[in-house]
């Protein structure tokens, strides 16, 4: 098997069967997971922020950062490498709370608001969502294997969870 | 004035390097006094790095780190993260309690928990304390937070907070070390463009 392809922040990388996606330690970022089943072809998005309308100069630059603009963007790309876009379907991991910070501030409340934006975002293009392991506070590392869309879970001390 | 980080010149970078220099050498008496021991700190670090950079530059992003994390907010805004290895962390509270063998694996018990964060309290408000005491500028320190898990998960966390509008992260970083004992950490200043200006000016740059 060939070495995983590795997802950084605010990054998004596609492929396709029989390879594996990876992105390490997501914390309050939301890896998404998207995958066309008839062709193989899947990509894995780094989530950080919610929504580029955050920014103050438009959404020109650091789209993989945003919900609203790197889930868009990678169905695209993955619509120009043959994906079937009606089959795309979607898991997603992260979210959480990292230090059980109160909810009213930024840091707190920005787990969910991805987490929200994550879900809003692929009801918005019609893209189901098969898999969730969201929230709580711990980080997550993903393992998105395009051989069979399943997406692995893991985290520190608690048993893999397999989407 | 800048306007971004790249703007810094090597003088402005020297005052930066000296914030994070008194700021870490009062933090490392803190903890000298509390571990009995001499405790050096390694020369500053101003890095200015994208988000994979930030991380790549503290270490492997899975191992797993006790973190504590302040923030402060007033003339000047930003979040202190004080990062050590788990291992060492429990090392630490084991030599200041001792060792108990009812620990949980991967967490720690409630009491040696309290202790990291009492102790990554008084490093992290002493580290700020310096630094409002060379700026004269006031700002308030909230509480501490704490988590164990994966150091690029807690490191995300302040990461976040001043990633809104910019794709780097300006932060200033040091590590500590004794003569007898591992003692993987960091001590992390993160602040954002306007505040790095504030001081600047505050400090006749």
């Amino acid at each position: 098997m060939n070495e995983p392809i590795k997802v950084g922040i605010s990054d998004y990388k596609m492929s396709r069967s029989p390879d594996t996606l990876v992105t390490y330690a997501l914390g309050s970022c939301v890896g998404v997971s998207l995958y066309d089943p008839t062709t193989g072809i899947g990509g894995l998005s780094h989530i950080m922020l919610p929504t580029c309308s955050l920014r103050t100069d438009g959404c020109v630059d650091d789209r993989m950062k945003y919900a609203d603009t790197a889930i868009e963007d990678l169905v695209r790309d993955m619509v120009a490498a043959g994906a079937d876009r009606m089959g795309i379907r979607a898991k997603i991991a992260g979210g959480a709370n990292m230090f059980g910070v109160a909810f009213d501030s930024l840091m707190g409340s920005i787990g969910a608001r991805n987490i929200e934006a994550v879900r809003r975002e692929l009801a918005r293009l019609g893209i189901p969502v098969d898999g969730e392991d969201v929230g709580a506070d711990y980080g997550r590392t993903v393992f998105f294997s395009l051989g069979d869309g399943s997406v692995r879970v893991q985290t520190a001390g608690r048993q893999a969870n397999v989407l | 004035m800048i306007r971004s980080y790249e703007e810094l010149d090597e003088r402005q970078l020297d005052m930066l390097r000296e914030i994070g220099n008194i700021g870490a050498g009062n933090a490392a008496t803190s903890l000298s006094v509390l571990l009995d021991e001499g405790v050096h700190i390694s020369i500053p670090r101003v890095r200015i790095e994208d988000y994979g950079g930030v991380v790549g530059a503290i270490g492997d992003p899975e191992s797993l780190s006790v973190g504590i994390l302040i923030h402060f907010e007033g003339e000047v805004k930003g979040m202190v993260l004080f990062l050590i290895a788990f291992e060492d962390a429990k090392e630490i509270a084991h030599i200041l309690v001792g060792r108990r063998e009812d620990d949980e694996p991967v967490g720690l018990s409630e009491m040696k928990l309290s202790m990291i964060k009492e102790i990554g309290n008084i490093l992290t408000s002493a580290y700020l304390g310096s630094i409002g005491m060379l700026t004269d500028l006031r700002f308030e320190i909230s509480v501490p937070y704490a988590a164990i898990d994966m150091t690029g998960a807690l490191l995300a966390a302040p990461m976040v907070e001043f990633s809104v509008d910019d794709a780097h992260i300006l932060f200033i970083e040091e590590s500590f070390r004794t003569e007898t004992r591992s003692l993987r950490s960091h001590v992390i200043l993160f602040s954002d463009i306007a505040s790095i200006n504030v001081m600047m000016e505050r400090l006749g740059f």
